[in-house]
């Protein structure tokens, strides 16, 4: 059930460990068109982070006005300062002489509230336009956050545009989503709940040690003495967790792919009574996503306890030696107190980071999942063909055949007939397994070319090459005489129009499904798309008509209904060369019979390739190319080939081994 | 592209359900944990008394010790503190611990009961939530829940903390502590008002998710189509326009949320400076000492960044309520199929079934897919379904299988009506093969134990020999073990329809329903397979729809299907003479019959 990616090699892995450090630069990248405006925060941070200080200083002062007042007020008036210090050292109170020492003594008067009222009102004025500042950078963060994850999920959605084909059919779906839905959010949570909180505290550590240096050089080495200690802790904790995190972001892509799985084949699952396997099996995986995010949170919360211990034994260590320093009269009582709210401060914002610091490494283990698609191998780089597509090939024009052959589309010129030639190409998915060798074939303008032979013989894989889902290994395929390597892919892909036997619809209305074909359809051409396909009939008579919107997956229309709309898609697309490939297989022959008519006027004019098993289709080919293990066995017309009584003679009989006895 | 339907406004009603379908989903959740949570509860309490305690010595501290001069006292106090501080950072340690537990535990269990919630959806549930929204439900909305969980713990700390601050804040000064009185639900009434405002952001933002991923799901299963008709750009479009949704509605609440810490810092920072103003004259009228100021300081600083901390987690809570919303919402969703309240055991025979004036309609559709449909399939024969496109051939599969209810008549498989079997009684014996020959991602050994994960590698060789695949899987690398991509898309469609009839065949089945499983065969495959297959199925009842006549022709009878009506039952030589729609189908192939004759 679970989709195992294939092992890599050791080299594989260097050069995958390469492409992940671009893709890590890339990611930085994303973020480098924020520099401004990070500088900005960053220096509104600083300022509200001064003004906070300035504030907790007038705070210092008022206590000090406080206290000095208290004990004015207990000396009596008229003597001064030095008189009553003169007095206490006389009776043996030197200590308190020394403390008494630093405060603005006046002996006689009370707590000048004029004074405390001035400073306070000062600290509430600073507090309040501090706190804007605070706000602001915020305000930005969430901005900045949000810009940036909008343009890693772009990034990473646009990457999928680039990957080969071969990356979707390797690795599950669900997984995809989830780096891409799962991860970004997780790394959404990182930037908006730790960025603007890691940035303002930052400041503030870096602010409040200034000025606690300023204060008291020596309480504040006691004070960041215990930070390499705290630093050591984290980093060993935060060590530990990491291979967690990045387990737990794993498994959740993992088991998103499960989920998505098992959810598309739901009826499967239902119809064979599987329910409790594939339960066991999610809840085996979910046991895994469940042991990984325990043990990644349970060693982040152990941050947090362990710096605010560290903390605390500081705070008493600066209690100690800053009581004794006022009792010694070398500090003042409000510096202490001031010191004190510094001290504490600065563990806050410290302890913030470390309640942070978890989140912060959950996201980078999900940005490391987003760097590893990111770094995935993209389709070959195509050299940008020198000759714009106008140049390299002749565009649908004027010289387009009578128009009333080809399917009644108002206003378009019918598209130009191409010959498409393939020369001695060869091909395979795997290297080990060889596939298509030596292939050589011919379609010339107005040619209906069809593809037969056991199933896996290669057809599909034909028109892989021909759509250029995937690039040839050896040989060549020319378009109107150009090399498919010198045109660019979507210049090859507008050619074709294609109908493969497994239909995609995507969620939204009928005439959306259809109008997919072309962009900027009129209603007219989707409506005789639709009539051309044989979609109509069915579609009229459904409640909401063309505007019935299809839900995930389409359930509601039968399979040969789905093919009918995907067929209407590929006419409205009139393109030059038509890929049908068991287009019809799920449709009733009485239909198939209809369409064919209107193909047949679609074609006309038109290059064609069908591969299909029903004779009808294949006999009216002016070329049979029948295939066996990936190479040409026998070419000719439906007579010829008969005629020559080889492998199409065979697979001709044998459909026929129970003939229709009418 | 529409976007997806989004309810009306939701409105007051909806509210409530949402913080209702939160403490719904906590108690069924956290019921298992109660033994924890309480134990947590306390050591959550003895650490906020811990804490509370810590300004206490720190007044004491100040008071006795700095002020005094009284060095002996700050290192005798300290000592305390620092006993006190090393034991709140256990308990510290012990409560995240638990915390983790608890969400984690209650995250996966969450995840397991919608898993296992959405496996007993028939068909039209999965369609209705679509399987996009049930995955980010599955994964991403539990992740919201789990999140808030983590931290629930934390804040329930902080709220303790709170009370207990106050109450201390209360005994120094009953005067002062009026400012808290204040302060505190100011503060609870602006940061609660935003919280507010915020919630409906949170609910369109996961419902943006979902669309974020359905468009992103349809990029990834539709990548052939997509890069065919050029439409990579159009998509990227598309893409865009679901990012810049959600990141809309991200930057709002996001922003709103920004105001929140700094309200708080003000009224904290403004609370203190009010705390001195009206202390100092408390102590000036020597009602205070000056030692009980700072603790009341200290006590006003932790009460309000105890609130803080409760904002800093409840940021997370808009999330978790619109996500606890959308995961009820599965759970709430009652399988309109359910078992039988007492089951009957089907009489027999084995593998029989009888259509009895069988009437349907798919939901939300006008026109009945099926109406007046009576037919009888008994063990040993083979029965060919045939009909133009639409006319309910599948349906009738899906009928048998009771993925959908009958609206009127009755089905009967061995015998007994399927609404009074049991699910798992009703599709034991039967092996389906479906129409688009879905395989998983993994091995063709384990695609194909799906139906019967005991079968031995012989039983594999042979069900892949009937279902003419033997050949190829031997020269695929690794044989059984080679890799299957999701899908199936490494193999040809020939290929996956014959490893799914493979699938089929390794369970030891009663009833075999072929869903035009045949249609990417080449004839030749087509009909070696068709005649091995009669021989393994012999005993079954089988089922094939079909479109070619040729695969059918041979069925002991035929069922000719049109616009979900029965208009012939018969072998292909009675309906050649009596049944003019079969006469028309095979009239249409007459072109291939007569080159070949």
């Amino acid at each position: 059930m679970t989709t195992g990616r294939l092992h890599e090699t050791a080299e594989q892995k260097a050069a995958q460990a390469g492409a992940e450090a671009a893709a890590k630069a890339r990611l930085v990248a994303l973020v480098r068109p924020e520099r401004s405006r990070m500088v900005l925060l960053t220096a509104l941070a600083v300022v509200g982070v001064a003004l906070m200080i300035a504030a907790i200083a007038l705070l210092g002062r008022a206590t000090d006005v406080l206290f000095s007042g208290i004990v004015s007020r207990q000396f009596p008036g008229g003597e001064s300062k030095a008189q009553v210090l003169a007095g206490l050292r006389a009776g043996g109170h030197g200590q308190l002489a020394r403390v008494l020492g630093t405060l603005h003594l006046v002996p006689g008067t009370g707590v000048d509230f004029g004074r405390l009222g001035q400073l306070l009102g000062l600290a509430a004025a600073l507090y309040t336009v501090g706190v804007t500042l605070y706000w602001t950078p915020g305000y930005m963060m969430a901005g900045m956050a949000q810009r940036i994850v909008r343009r890693i999920r772009e990034e990473a959605e646009q990457k999928l545009a680039r990957l080969p084909l071969g990356y979707f059919d390797r690795n599950a779906h669900g997984d995809t989503l989830s780096r891409v839905t799962n991860d970004v959010d997780n790394i959404s949570t990182a930037l908006n709940e730790g960025l603007s909180p890691l940035i303002t505290s930052l400041v503030t550590v870096l602010g409040v040690t200034a000025v606690m240096f300023w204060v008291s050089p020596l309480l504040a080495a006691l004070t960041l003495a215990g930070v390499p200690l705290l630093m050591v802790i984290t980093k060993l904790v935060l060590g530990r967790a990491k291979p967690y995190f990045v387990a737990q972001w794993e498994r959740t892509g993992r088991l998103n792919g499960l989920v998505e799985e098992v959810h598309t084949a739901h009826a499967l699952v239902v119809a064979y009574g599987r329910q409790d396997a594939v339960a066991e099996e999610f809840d085996r995986q979910n046991r895994e996503l469940f042991e990984s995010g325990f043990r990644a949170q349970a060693l982040a919360g152990m941050i947090l306890p362990a710096i605010q211990f560290i903390g605390n034994v500081n705070f008493v260590m600066v209690a100690a030696l800053g009581g004794y320093q006022v009792a010694t009269g070398a500090i003042t009582l409000g510096a202490v107190q001031a010191f004190i709210q510094y001290s504490q401060r600065f563990t806050t914002p410290i302890t913030q980071i470390a309640g942070l610091l978890g989140q912060i490494q959950s996201g980078l283990a999900s940005a490391g999942r987003v760097a590893e698609l990111l770094a995935e191998p993209e389709e070959a780089a195509l050299a940008e063909p020198d000759a714009g597509p106008d140049t390299a090939l002749d565009t649908a024009s004027d010289t387009a055949p009578d128009a009333g052959a080809a399917l009644p589309l108002p206003g378009r010129a019918a598209p130009v007939a191409r010959t498409v030639r393939l020369e001695k190409v060869s091909f395979r998915y795997d290297p080990a397994t060889p596939l298509i060798e030596d292939f050589s074939l011919e379609a010339r303008p107005g040619e209906i070319v069809a593809l037969v032979g056991p199933t896996g013989a290669g057809k599909t894989t034909v028109v892989n090459l021909l759509m250029r889902f995937y690039e040839v290994d050896a040989g060549r395929i020319l378009l109107d005489g150009v090399d498919y390597r010198d045109l660019g892919r979507d210049e090859v892909r507008r050619c074709f129009g294609m109908v493969l036997q497994d239909t995609w619809l995507f969620g939204g209305t009928i005439r959306e499904n259809i109008g997919y074909g072309r962009e900027g359809a009129g209603d007219e051409e989707i409506l005789a798309a639709a009539r051309a396909a044989h979609v109509d009939e069915f579609v009229r008579v459904l409640p909401g008509g063309y505007d019935t919107v299809l839900d995930t997956d389409a359930a509601g229309l039968s399979a040969g209904q789905q093919q009918l709309l995907t067929i209407a898609r590929a006419f409205l697309a009139d393109p030059g060369i038509l890929i049908l490939d068991e287009a019809t297989s799920n449709v009733d022959t009485r239909t198939e019979a209809l369409i064919q008519d209107a193909m047949t006027r679609l074609r006309s004019g038109r290059t064609s390739f069908v591969i299909a098993h029903r004779l009808s289709t294949i006999r009216a080919a002016d070329t049979i190319v029948v295939m066996d293990g990936g190479r040409v066995v026998e070419q000719g017309d439906h007579e010829e080939l008969l005629a020559r009584e080889g492998l199409y003679h065979g697979l001709y009989r044998s459909q026929f081994t129970e003939p229709l006895a009418l | 592209m529409p976007e997806p339907q989004v309810p009306a406004d939701p409105g007051t009603l909806r509210r409530q359900a949402g913080r209702e379908a939160l403490t719904r989903l906590l108690r069924t959740f956290l019921r298992p944990h109660l033994g924890l949570i309480a134990l947590m509860s306390v050591l959550s309490v003895l650490q906020a008394a811990g804490n509370l305690y810590l300004p206490v010595l720190n007044a004491g501290l100040v008071d006795k010790g700095i002020v005094s001069g009284d060095t002996g006292y700050v290192w005798h106090a300290g000592a305390e503190m620092l006993g006190i501080v090393l034991g709140t950072g256990l308990l510290s340690v012990a409560t995240a611990w638990g915390a983790s537990w608890i969400a984690m535990t209650a995250g996966a269990r969450m995840r397991s009961a919608l898993f296992r919630r959405i496996q007993e959806f028939s068909v039209a549930e999965v369609g209705r939530f679509g399987i996009p929204s049930l995955v980010t439900r599955n994964i991403n909305d539990v992740q919201q829940i789990c999140g808030l969980l983590q931290t629930a713990l934390l804040l329930a700390l902080s709220v303790v903390m709170c009370v207990g601050a106050i109450v201390m804040a209360v005994r120094e000064s009953v005067q002062l502590s009026l400012l808290l009185v204040i302060a505190v639900p100011v503060l609870a009434l602006v940061v609660g008002g935003l919280l507010y405002l915020i919630v409906p952001m949170a609910r369109t933002m996961q419902e943006r998710v979902d669309r974020i991923n359905h468009v992103l799901r349809e990029q990834i299963t539709g990548v052939r189509v997509v890069r065919a008709f050029l439409r990579t750009g159009a998509e990227q479009e598309r893409f865009g326009q679901a990012n810049d949704a959600v990141t809309e509605v991200a930057l709002r609440g996001f922003r709103i949320y920004s105001a929140i810490g700094p309200i708080i810092m003000v009224v904290t920072n403004l609370t203190s400076v009010a705390v001195i103003w009206f202390g100092g004259h408390l102590i000036s009228r020597g009602s205070l000492p000056i030692g009980d100021l700072t603790a009341l300081l200290v006590y006003v600083v932790q009460v309000l960044g105890c609130a803080m901390v409760a904002v800093s987690l409840t940021g997370t809570a808009p999330r978790a309520v619109a996500s606890a919303e959308r995961v009820a919402a599965v759970l709430d969703t009652e399988p309109a199929i359910a078992d039988p309240v007492e089951a009957v055991t089907p009489p027999g025979p084995a593998g029989a079934v009888e259509f009895r004036d069988v009437g349907f309609g798919y939901p939300g559709s006008e026109r009945p897919a099926l109406s007046g449909v009576t037919f009888t399939l008994r063990p040993g024969q083979t029965t060919g379904i045939i009909g133009s496109t639409g006319s309910g051939k599948t349906t009738v599969l899906n009928l048998i299988l009771r993925m959908f209810e009958v609206t009127e008549g009755a089905v009967l498989v061995s015998g007994a009506d399927v609404r009074q079997q049991t699910a798992a009684q009703l599709r034991a014996p039967i092996a389906l093969v479906p129409q688009s020959g879905f395989l998983f991602g993994g091995t063709v050994a384990a695609n194909l134990r799906f139906g019967l994960p005991e079968a031995t590698d012989g039983q594999l060789w042979e069900a892949l020999r009937v279902a003419q695949a033997s050949d190829f899987v031997a020269a695929m690398p690794g044989g059984l073990d080679a890799r299957i991509d999701q899908g199936g898309t490494n193999v040809s469609g020939g290929q996956r329809q014959r490893l799914s009839i493979a699938r089929a065949l390794v369970r030891p089945s009663r009833l075999y329903l072929f869903d035009d499983c045949f249609s990417a065969l080449d004839t030749a495959t087509d009909a070696r397979l068709r005649a091995e297959l009669a021989d393994a199925t012999r005993d079954a009842t089988v089922v094939i729809v079909a479109q070619r006549v040729g695969t059918i022709i041979n069925a002991d009878q035929v069922v000719v299907l049109d616009a979900g009506r029965v208009v012939g039952v018969g072998t292909h030589a009675q309906l050649l003479d009596e049944c003019a729609t079969y006469q028309e189908i095979v009239a249409s192939q007459l072109g291939e019959e007569e080159v070949a004759a």
